[in-house]
């Protein structure tokens, strides 16, 4: 562990409001449906009501006739220029995929993929002639579920001769990061088998995606619902052919995201092509309906999981079998979502052995990609129930199994089983932390006194601990797992004539909160008023490099960016200084945004450097007239954020219901810059994690219809819902970024889940029950409770 | 989230609206009936439903509010759900309808949606039919033929079917008082903001310890709100007390027909529908304080 930044700070570590709320609360924000272009046309899709048919006919007469009507585009009708979207991430060589056109051709292969777009004067035109448009199916045969569609017995696609798209293995014996996870098995004292399932959970952003495409000219600009401006940009560029430089893509104001918008969408695509085939701006908005049925889904895994330890508690290796759900494509990032687990089923221990193998199975569902985690909640739910298990097994406290195989703070760096340098952590820090904000011994007791008494409310205790791979990422690593592209960030610092910041970044918000904290960072860095920073970002063509926002990368690698071209700025004025004040580069002292010369009282300000630079009367010679600077910032390792999570659950044992006590979270995210939109992520990781254990999940019919289609029926939790947060915070620094911050984005996500799952069977288990499935609805709960005194609790 | 197009129609008399309901009947429309549209208007976007015209009741004077008619109240049907949770008369005699009312949907739909309209949408999930149906309300129904008036035990006919004909209109409930009776709504979700998986609506009336009559609506345990006939017989006569009520709860599940969804399956609403009336009970005697 070394020490980090200098903190004479002001800024860094104050909690800020939001630079962003001002025009987002009184209703001032501009959201991509709020675009209103003239002659702008509207689109509705025409959606598959099965989950696998061939397409035989499409009849469009009807509903190019209906009116206000200007054109039905059909599979057929773009097939020839609509590519196929692609897929960043092939994770082995012989990855399967299907072709993926926006519109469907010859073959659908989940219910809602769309097979036409009607484009019309007005909304109401366009979803009218949807009805119209006569499309005849002959159905085929569907497979939804996961485990059956492993066999192979029913195919997903035609064109397939598997479900299977790839499968990856890491072996530590193999790799040589450990031992062999078969020795570790043939040789233990204990062996705890268990499978565990991942239901399949929709993002469910606030904002339903929408998108505009103004073909004007040359060039085809875009804005759209998306956290990922220049990926899209590229890949619009490459699936489309058209030339990067004629694409524009803006993501003005976004509500929300999860993953659910790092996605190349057919329906902007279609956009595309609808303003193409017209030569109008054409506007497509999707409704919540659809965002459930069509958007992309997450989770949806199967774990077969083998943990192998010795009586003392000691884990000796840990097998991980995954099947992984596909859905019926593969998207930007689908096929990479379970490789990001890999790395995470070890957590914050040591053991040594280790083996993970995943077969990326196709089923006849809307595709699965990235969700807040994407494949580290999975990996960390995995190991957090099993060390709860052992715990059980061998009668010992679930903390002082974990703690018995911990990696111990004076022990970092630590080389890990799963390949990866943790730089630094102190786990034994946050774990004590949370265990007195929980009042973990009286919480026991208490619990104790339930069941002596046989209350009908049972209590458990939950414990979670995790760790997790943030600020995605270093880019030779991503090379060396497939992956398309680098994990770089890119910003802009630029002085104006008036002293003012402009910070332009590549990583595009989407709700975070970065024009607060990137002002923060940069007041702080140029000794300027915060009030003073303008943070641009969202828009290619004024931050024209990025690789845009998601896993938790923003501040430690978008952030960092941030400062080495604000550093490179100073460096940049100090010569401007100098010239100024006669005196020698060597000799200028740069602190809070004064230019000093050493062991003088001469200083100028940052603002009349500026103005210096900007008139250009009187600089160095050579020297080009502005202070404006660029940096592009590539991590040199993952940052490694944990933290201890603490649920007191309470199961009324005569109804089933599940509510929380109590919920203690103390997170080790590094240094924090505005501690008000840390606490602000964990509050919304917490809520998006608790929700996966009790109320969400994506469930289909043997058909393949969407039967959780709206939200009467997909419970996304409210306020009501949630219970008051206890949280609280160490800081550990990172050492693989100069502010040593770690990310934050997506640790309530990850420990939440299996705090509350392990809280819930803490408070039955006594009862007979063994295992309760996510979401851990009220009903569940009870016929495992009736289960375990019928047949003695398997369920 | 666009609905087909529409007529609307918004008539300033019940009479008018008779009159247009016919009109749209002999001219083949397919008409609707508008009263707050909490409902309606979301199936409409969803295209579920797919009306040709909208008869909007929501400009009639009269059918809003609460009155005091002797032995009796009478309950306008467009009478928002937030004033049934919050009115001194519904407080005073039936404080169970304001108790029910306050947990249908968000503040946004108790200000739009009606006492009426919930009651004639007639969903068996809906938080209102079984305390009504518990309360022996008299519903008052005008049409083409004038005025007629139908007990709540005729009025719910099945999944989101009443006695009220096409060409109808519900004008108003008469709910008898039941002023100093102990009353109960016990509703059970998974979420704050959900219809019923089970809720049980109990009246209660204690005299010197002895439950002398209790009157027991289950939601959400049929096809339509039910009467648990076998616990009011069970808890009739018998001691105001704990035990005495777990046992006549356990009757609660006789006569229904749940059924099976994603929020549980039929035997664990059947398992819910006695949790739930014991706990309703106790609470309308003050023997625990209810969920």
């Amino acid at each position: 562990m070394t020490a980090t930044t200098e903190r004479s700070s002001a800024e860094v570590g104050k909690a800020r409001l939001r630079k962003e709320d001002r025009h987002l609360v009184t209703g001032r924000s501009r959201f991509t449906d709020n675009m209103v272009l003239p002659g702008m046309l509207h689109l509705a899709m025409v959606r598959s009501p099965y989950a696998h048919a061939k397409i035989t006919a499409v009849d469009t007469a009807a509903a190019k006739s209906s009116p206000g009507v200007m054109a039905v585009l059909t599979g057929a009708d773009v097939a020839g220029e609509q590519g196929s979207l692609p897929n960043a991430w092939p994770i082995t060589p012989d990855q399967k995929a299907p072709a993926h056109g926006a519109i469907a051709v010859d073959e659908v292969a989940f219910a809602g993929e769309v097979v036409a777009v009607i484009v019309a004067r007005t909304a109401a035109a366009a979803r009218d002639a949807v009805e119209r448009v006569d499309v005849s199916y002959d159905e085929l045969p569907v497979v939804m579920d996961l485990e059956e569609a492993f066999t192979d017995k029913v195919l997903a696609h035609t064109s397939l001769e598997s479900n299977k798209s790839a499968t990856w293995v890491f072996d530590s014996a193999e790799a040589g990061t450990g031992s062999s996870v078969q020795d570790a098995i043939d040789s233990a004292e204990v062996l705890i088998e268990r499978t565990f399932y991942q239901q399949r959970l929709i993002p469910a952003f606030m904002e339903p995606r929408s998108t505009v495409v103004d073909p004007t000219g040359e060039q085809i600009t875009m804005w759209t619902a998306t956290q990922i401006p220049h990926i899209l940009r590229l890949m619009l560029a490459l699936t489309l052919g058209i030339p990067e430089s004629k694409v524009r893509v803006i993501a003005p104001d976004v509500g929300g995201g999860f993953g659910g918008k790092l996605q190349v969408t057919p329906e902007e695509v279609i956009t595309v092509l609808a303003a193409r085939h017209t030569g109008k701006p054409c506007k497509y908005t999707e409704t919540r309906s659809e965002s459930l049925q069509a958007g992309h889904h997450g989770r949806a895994q199967v774990q077969r999981l083998k943990l192998s330890a010795k009586r003392d508690g000691t884990v000796t290796g840990l097998s991980v079998n995954l099947l992984a759900d596909m859905g019926a494509y593969l998207g930007l990032v689908t096929s990479g979502i379970p490789i990001l687990g890999a790395f995470m089923y070890n957590s914050i221990y040591k053991f040594p052995a280790y083996r993970f193998e995943c077969n990326n199975i196709f089923t006849n569902k809307t595709w699965t990609d990235a969700y807040r985690g994407a494949g580290r909640p999975e990996a960390t739910f995995a190991i957090e129930r099993l060390m709860d298990e052992l715990a059980t097994e061998l009668n010992m406290d679930p903390l002082a199994v974990r703690e018995k195989n911990w990696i111990r703070h004076e022990e970092f760096p630590f080389a890990t089983v799963a390949g990866l340098e943790y730089d630094t952590g102190n786990y034994e820090a946050a774990t004590a932390k949370a265990v007195d904000l929980f009042d973990y011994q009286g919480m026991r007791a208490e619990q104790k006194r339930r069941r002596d008494a046989n209350d009908p409310v049972q209590l458990g205790i939950g414990v979670s601990t995790f760790t997790e791979m943030c600020g995605l990422a270093p880019s030779r690593v991503l090379g060396s797992l497939s992956y398309g592209a680098g994990g770089w960030e890119h910003a802009q610092v630029r002085v104006l004539p008036t002293g003012n910041i402009e910070v332009v970044t590549g990583s595009s918000a989407h709700g975070q909160g970065h024009e607060t904290a990137w002002s923060q960072l940069v007041a702080d860095r140029l000794g300027v008023p915060f009030e003073n920073v303008e943070v641009l970002h969202g828009d290619t063509q004024i931050s024209q490099r990025g690789l845009d926002t998601y896993g938790s990368r923003s501040l430690t690698v978008g952030g960092m960016a941030v400062l080495a071209a604000a550093d490179k700025v100073i460096e940049k004025a100090k010569v401007v200084a100098a010239h100024m004040m006669e005196a020698s580069e060597e000799d200028i002292e740069f602190s809070a945004g004064s230019f000093n010369v050493k062991g003088t009282d001469q200083s100028t300000s940052l603002g009349e450097i500026a103005l210096a630079t900007f008139a250009a009367h009187n600089l160095p010679d050579g020297f080009e007239p502005n202070l404006d600077s660029d940096a592009t910032f590539d991590p040199s390792n993952f940052s490694y954020p944990h933290g201890t999570h603490l649920a007191a659950i309470e199961v009324d044992t005569e109804t089933g219901h599940v509510g929380i006590l109590k919920y203690v979270c103390v997170d080790d995210v590094g240094v924090v810059v505005n501690p008000m939109l840390v606490e602000g992520q964990v509050h919304g990781g917490l809520a998006q994690g608790i929700a996966q254990a009790l109320y969400e999940e994506a469930v289909h019919d043997d058909a393949g219809t969407l039967v959780t289609g709206s939200f009467v029926d997909y419970l996304v939790p409210s306020a009501p819902d949630l219970p008051h947060y206890i949280t609280g915070r160490t800081e550990t620094p990172a050492t693989s970024n100069q502010l040593g911050a770690k990310g934050v984005g997506e640790a309530g996500t990850i420990a939440s889940t299996p705090a509350i799952v392990n809280g819930v069977l803490d408070a039955v288990r006594h009862l007979g029950v063994k295992d309760i499935k996510m979401p851990c609805t009220p009903s569940r709960v009870w016929h495992a409770l009736q289960d375990a005194k019928t047949t003695g609790g398997v369920r | 989230m666009i609905p087909s197009a529409f007529d609307y129609a918004a008539p300033a008399t019940v009479e008018e609206a008779l009159g247009l309901l016919a009109a749209a009947d002999a001219a083949g429309d397919d008409v609707k009936v508008l009263a707050g549209g909490q409902s309606l208007l979301p199936v409409m976007k969803l295209r579920m439903a797919d009306p040709s015209m909208v008869v909007d009741l929501g400009r009639i004077a009269g059918l809003n509010g609460v009155t005091d008619s002797g032995d009796s109240l009478l309950i306008g049907a467009m009478t928002p759900h937030h004033v049934v949770a919050t009115d001194p008369l519904i407080a005073q005699h039936v404080p169970l309808l304001a108790q029910a009312a306050a947990t249908v949907a968000d503040p946004q739909v108790r200000h739009r949606g009606t006492f009426g309209g919930a009651l004639v949408h007639a969903d068996p999930a809906g938080d209102l039919p079984a305390p009504v149906l518990a309360a022996g309300a008299t519903f008052l129904i005008s049409g083409p033929g004038g005025q007629r008036s139908v007990d709540a035990a005729d009025f719910f006919q099945g999944y989101f079917t009443t006695a009220v004909e096409e060409g109808e209109i519900l004008t108003g409930i008469r709910v008898p008082k039941y002023t100093g009776w102990g009353s109960h709504y016990e509703k059970f979700t998974r979420v704050a903001q959900q219809w019923s998986i089970v809720a049980v609506a109990a009246l209660v009336r204690v005299e010197a310890g002895t439950i002398t009559e209790a009157r027991i609506g289950l939601t959400n345990m049929a096809s339509t709100p039910l009467r648990a006939a076998a616990v009011e017989a069970a808890l009739a006569g018998g001691p105001a007390t704990a035990d005495a009520i777990a046992a006549a709860a356990a009757h609660a599940a006789e006569g229904t027909d749940p059924a099976s969804d994603l929020n549980g399956d039929a035997a664990y609403r059947a398992h819910l529908a006695q949790v739930l009336t014991k706990r309703a009970v106790l609470a309308a005697v003050g023997l625990q304080a209810g969920a």
